[in-house]
């Protein structure tokens, strides 16, 4: 499964869109979700890199951190009028010195184009990112996360 | 992997031919029972994440005599789609992933006077029209530019906003659940994020399930002649149009910012629930409130939404018939909301209260004589709306006095599905799908056509058998049942 980086589950939530992506670390995993996440509005592969997009976020908790990562694709899609085909993510973390807690960082720089129907075809609008079975889990080869897409 | 459960692992109990119920002795944690609606047939195909959500309902903190599950029923994400779950004000929660990330999705249904036989002619430039005017798809925006002040005042006034300013008339303020309003709305609770996803959204489709369709009344499909009349249904051949959409970015944002701000707070109130999207506060707490206020502002936004659709639904008739929206008797039936939790004064074993109703895929049913209720609708019950598949059609239906006994004044939303969406994008095409449909008289255009093999009637239950359970369990009546001619779909 080393070539996999998304697929849909198709016998999960019936009313919505399920699925899996794989990274062997934590930035192919975050890059992997966020193509799944636009795969199902529009085939990514057929998206330029006309406009680019930097995204910082930070957060205590890995699965958190992911989870705002897509919510913030989803808002930028629809403030924007952007979809996006390409994520290039680096996570660094670090120790809080107060708290002793672990503190994740997030830089992507995130490539698309204009929503414009003129030019392609798009698929589902995705509404949001549910906490619904939500969960990063480690693998043999690195790490899987399932998401639940409300559609 | 995740594996869909292959059936119903609790114990059963037959309480009637429509009804049946998971004692709460069958999960731990359960508060109170689980109650099913369904025929037999409905029952044994029910998608077995129904039993798990619905218990999962249950266990919830100050839930109310029982979790509900519909004959509509089917996996989501959290509660059931077509659950009801309804909670003491004092002792219970209020939870943004039960009310659901489309705050306010409902449906709408807009009366004409004109007779299949006008209208069919026309149908392929009506609803290309109609395209044109009510904006579908991924991101949808553009149909009414609105700024920030005029967006929050949308937002806290809902309908009396667009009659306010022209986009519909004072009429149709009676004919919306909460008179297009929720009360309660505060702005300062919404997200500047969700103001700003949901500016140009006004008017917009979405995508999804969301449509807008062109139904005419066929020979035989009205069953109650007097309550269609009261609902502007006089007679076979009459075509209306139903409205199915919700809050857009503005509500999605508002449940995603809530879902993970319930999801830290649940640890400072001494809450687990058993799915991470049924996150949930005390209905009282200061999140319990904040999303109450912020909520009721998505659900305006959802209602002027489908105003804004009306207003200019109204127009292309007008372009494409050559007479006023008037003439034609463009006046709605009504307008209910299928995701939404509401404040509503409900009987509990013989005692009046007050409880937070939540309806993941449910419609309001209230019955005859119900205070809510404009007086027409007081005599009959209130209309209604269960949208169907765009292949197979939907219904007009009734609320009944034995829905405010039983369910808490709820009934179903659609038909349900029964296909995942990836699974019934495998085996439709659109194309085809589209080619099919116009052969059997149903013009369908839409923004995508991957999406529109999503919608394929066989990827759902059988609504009429849907409908019939609830009917026959007294919680909703069916009064007619409408079929397509056209829609659009994003």
């Amino acid at each position: 499964m080393t070539n996999v980086k998304f697929r849909f589950l198709d016998n999960v939530a019936i009313a919505d869109t399920a699925f899996e992506a794989f990274g062997k670390n934590e930035n192919e995993l975050f890059e992997n979700a966020a193509t799944a996440l636009f795969e199902e509005m529009v085939d990514t592969r057929k998206v330029s890199a006309k406009i680019k997009k930097k995204i910082k976020l930070r957060n205590e908790n890995l699965e958190n951190l992911l989870y705002d990562f897509l919510s913030e694709l989803i808002y930028i899609k629809d403030v924007d009028g952007v979809v996006f085909g390409e994520f290039k993510v680096k996570i660094r973390s670090a120790k809080d010195k107060k708290t002793r807690n672990a503190i994740y960082d997030l830089d992507a720089d995130c490539s698309g184009e204009k929503i414009d129907y003129s030019k392609k075809e798009f698929r589902n609008d995705v509404k949001a990112v549910t906490l619904h079975l939500f969960k990063i889990e480690k693998t043999k080869k690195g790490h899987k996360v399932t998401v639940v897409l409300d559609i | 992997m995740i594996q869909k459960p292959e059936k119903n692992p609790y114990k059963i109990n037959k309480i009637n031919d429509y009804v049946w119920e998971i004692p709460a002795t069958e999960k731990k944690g359960m508060n109170v029972p689980a109650r099913i609606y369904a025929s037999q047939k409905l029952l044994n195909e029910m998608d077995a994440g129904v039993f798990e959500q619905v218990t999962n309902l249950a266990c919830m903190p100050g839930i109310e005599k029982y979790a509900l599950a519909l004959s509509d029923a089917h996996w989501g994400y959290g509660s059931p789609v077509g659950g009801v779950a309804a909670f003491d004000l004092d002792r219970g929660v209020i939870s943004p992933g039960i009310t659901g990330f489309d705050i306010n999705c409902g449906m709408r249904l807009i009366q004409t006077n004109l007779n299949v036989k006008e209208v069919k002619p026309r149908i392929k430039e009506l609803v290309n029209e109609l395209f044109r005017a009510v904006p579908t798809g991924v991101g949808a925006k553009g149909a009414l530019k609105v700024n920030k002040s005029q967006f929050i005042e949308v937002m806290e006034n809902g309908v009396e906003w667009c009659i306010d300013n022209g986009y519909g008339w004072k009429a149709d303020l009676k004919k919306i659940e909460e008179y297009g309003k929720i009360k309660g709305a505060d702005s300062d609770k919404v997200s500047e994020k969700a103001i700003q996803r949901g500016l140009n959204q006004l008017g917009t489709l979405g995508s999804g399930n969301h449509y807008l369709e062109i139904q005419e009344v066929k020979k035989g499909a009205i069953f109650d002649e007097k309550t269609a009349k009261a609902f502007g249904i006089t007679g076979e051949g009459q075509v209306v149009v139903m409205v199915h959409c919700g809050s857009r970015g503005c509500g999605h944002q508002v449940c995603t910012d809530y879902v993970r701000t319930f999801d830290s707070a649940m640890k400072k109130y001494g809450i687990t629930v058993n799915d991470r999207d049924l996150a949930c506060a005390p209905f009282s707490s200061e999140e319990g409130s904040s999303y109450y206020a912020a909520m009721a502002c998505a659900a305006n936004n959802a209602f002027a939404n489908r105003q804004v659709i009306t207003h200019n639904t109204r127009k292309v008739f007008e372009k494409i018939f050559r007479k006023s929206a008037e003439e034609m008797g463009m006046y709605i039936t009504y307008d209910v909301a299928h995701n939404i939790a509401k404040v509503e004064e409900q009987v509990v074993d013989g005692k009046k209260k007050k409880l937070v109703v939540h309806r993941k895929g449910s419609t309001r049913s209230f019955g005859p004589g119900h205070s809510e209720l404009i007086d027409i609708y007081k005599k009959t019950g209130q209309p209604v709306i269960v949208g169907g598949s765009m292949e197979t059609g939907s219904y007009l239906c009734v609320g009944t006095q034995k829905a405010m006994e039983e369910t808490f004044g709820s009934t179903i939303h659609g038909s349900g599905r029964t296909m995942s969406r990836t699974k019934a994008k495998a085996e439709f095409k659109g194309e085809k799908l589209q080619q099919d449909m116009e052969r059997r008289g149903i013009y369908v255009k839409a923004a995508s056509y991957s999406g529109l093999a999503e919608e394929a009637g066989s990827a759902y239950k059988n609504i009429s058998e849907v409908v019939e359970t609830m009917h026959n369990a007294g919680i909703s009546r069916k009064v007619v049942a409408l079929s397509p001619i056209g829609n659009i779909k994003g």
